[in-house]
């Protein structure tokens, strides 16, 4: 139950993060949510085995923490709570692929174990720039930007719901909890059957609620659109912004810098 | 003018698994009216409330809102009209920000931007929540989020205000506030509510609900001071009205 609580907290908390007034938060949120993408497509078009390329992406979230003013140990704890959903997809790599890939002297690295690496970097670098979006934006500006951008209004109003309601349903989760903890005594009532009673109990009030959202939006004259009104306006430091971390990502994707940094220096032909 | 009239007639409604709610309800209301809907719980209060924007539909009976019948024709100008203010402020703010919130209604009226804005700065500021224009709902306390829930709708420009129970989960001071502010109102104001004491501040009329019909309909003083139709309707006399333990020699019960 504290567990619910304290996180719920926590992405409270990553919306406070986007009050701030900092360059990094005054930038549109096109700018940003468009930049996102490009680093992620970067990042995750790299092959299989590449690490090397990837590292130079770094870069991106380290920069754009400094500037936002951003917690990072904060956002390390969010990343690591995504992280066993990289490791299970990654973690069978090493048992399947088993032909040496590198030798680093005595020790032979096998080809999965490289990959297994390549995806938890992929995973670190795209989660961490997706938490710095929304700490930086807000994701009702994110909403916002997708759709100026042209998504589709009914994913862009479900979105915006789900954020919503999504603390009043925690809200009500955590209420019932509490009730069936408060007369649980030494286990009993605490089951699993019990459980499936509070989970149906969850879903009637949901539907109760969700169905007196409606009854309020109609007598609001509300028609099927959501009509939302705030001007967003595109500047230069918008575009450059854009402009500058794509064109660096896509030269990171094409020329492999690391790479190329160690031949120059060790003198080596590629 | 006519439009903030109200006329419900032998409204009868039942809900789909046929429990009877409402059982030949009339009553007729005129401009700028304050009036207070009491009864016991169940009685059919929210039920009846429902009719009056076309959330629910009656069974037999009708609505008048101003010069039209309510049907499906005229649901949109009724909706114009009647501003509802749901009892849970969390059903009403579904918006991502205050200021969204209280643009919604205005927007889907197909207002211009300018004079949306202006609805919604001038709605906020009567309530007193001009400062809240840019924070998210969820973040606001139970007052504040009663006060723009109040806004969303007086930015629609209602003339008739209908409210469920407006003073529950306000604190003592809160309550106080709201109820000076619907004071300053000149709608008619429709009001559901167990605050016996806010309908003796607010209302020159009530009307009594008993198992979804009318059994008093009258001056509030009257009716707030006639015990065996409280007592019979389950409501009590509003403390302010019952003696006072110290000044009137009545045994203290700390006593």
């Amino acid at each position: 139950m504290a567990t619910i609580e304290s996180s719920l907290l926590n992405i409270g908390y990553l919306e406070t993060l986007s009050y701030q007034q900092t360059p990094l938060h005054r930038l549109d949120p096109r700018a940003k949510l468009l930049t996102t993408l490009v680093f992620i497509i970067a990042v995750v078009s790299f092959g299989k085995y590449e690490i090397t390329g990837l590292i130079p992406f770094m870069i991106y979230p380290v920069a754009l923490i400094a500037v936002g003013n951003l917690p990072p140990g904060y956002l390390a704890r969010k990343i690591l709570l995504a992280a066993p959903f990289a490791f299970f997809i990654g973690i069978f790599n090493p048992l399947l692929d088993r032909a040496v890939l590198v030798q680093l002297g005595p020790v032979g690295l096998s080809g999965g174990w490289v990959s297994f690496a390549s995806i938890m970097i992929r995973f670190t670098l795209t989660v961490s720039a997706a938490l710095i979006l929304i700490a930086s934006t807000g994701l009702n500006a994110v909403c916002l930007a997708l759709e100026r951008l042209g998504a589709p209004t009914g994913f862009v109003v479900q979105l915006l719901f789900l954020y919503r309601y999504i603390f009043v349903l925690t809200d009500e989760a955590l209420r019932l909890m509490r009730a069936r903890s408060l007369r649980s005594f030494q286990g009993r009532g605490l089951g699993f059957k019990v459980f499936t009673y509070l989970i149906g109990q969850l879903l009637l009030r949901t539907l109760a609620r969700a169905q007196r959202i409606h009854l309020a939006m109609r007598s609001r004259g509300f028609d099927g659109t959501i009509r939302l009104l705030r001007p967003l306006e595109f500047h230069l430091q918008d575009a450059v912004f854009f402009l500058g971390w794509s064109s660096l990502f896509l030269l990171l994707r094409w020329y492999n810098l690391p790479h190329q940094l160690g031949h120059l220096l060790t003198g080596l032909a590629p | 003018m006519s439009h903030h009239l109200v006329e419900v007639k032998d409204l009868e409604y039942a809900y789909p698994d046929g429990t009877k709610v409402l059982r030949g309800v009339s009553f007729r209301l005129t401009h700028g009216e304050a009036v207070a809907i009491v009864g016991a719980n169940g009685a059919g209060k929210s039920t009846l409330l429902l009719q009056l924007n076309g959330c629910l539909w009656p069974q037999a009976g009708t609505v008048r809102i101003g010069d039209f019948p309510l049907n499906k024709g005229t649901l949109s100008y009724v909706r114009r009209t009647v501003g509802m203010v749901f009892q849970d402020p969390d059903d009403q703010l579904f918006m991502p920000r205050v200021y969204d919130d209280v643009a919604f209604g205005p927007l889907n009226l197909g207002l211009p931007p300018e004079e949306v804005e202006d609805r919604v700065m001038q709605a906020l500021a009567t309530v007193g929540a001009a400062h809240l224009k840019d924070r998210p709902p969820y973040r606001l306390s139970g007052g504040e989020k009663r006060a723009v829930a109040i806004a969303a709708v007086l930015s629609m420009s209602p003339a008739i205000l209908v409210m469920d129970e407006p003073t529950s989960y306000l604190d003592p001071k809160t309550r106080r506030q709201l109820i000076e502010l619907l004071k300053t109102f000149k709608h008619t104001r429709i009001i559901a509510t167990h605050d016996l004491d806010m309908v003796l501040d607010l209302c020159s009329r009530t009307i009594v609900l008993k198992e979804g019909q009318v059994v008093a309909d009258g001056p509030t003083l009257a009716i707030l001071q006639n015990d065996e139709l409280l007592h019979s309707s389950s409501l009590e006399k509003p403390l302010c009205l019952q003696g006072c333990p110290v000044c009137q020699g009545r045994k203290a019960p700390a006593d």
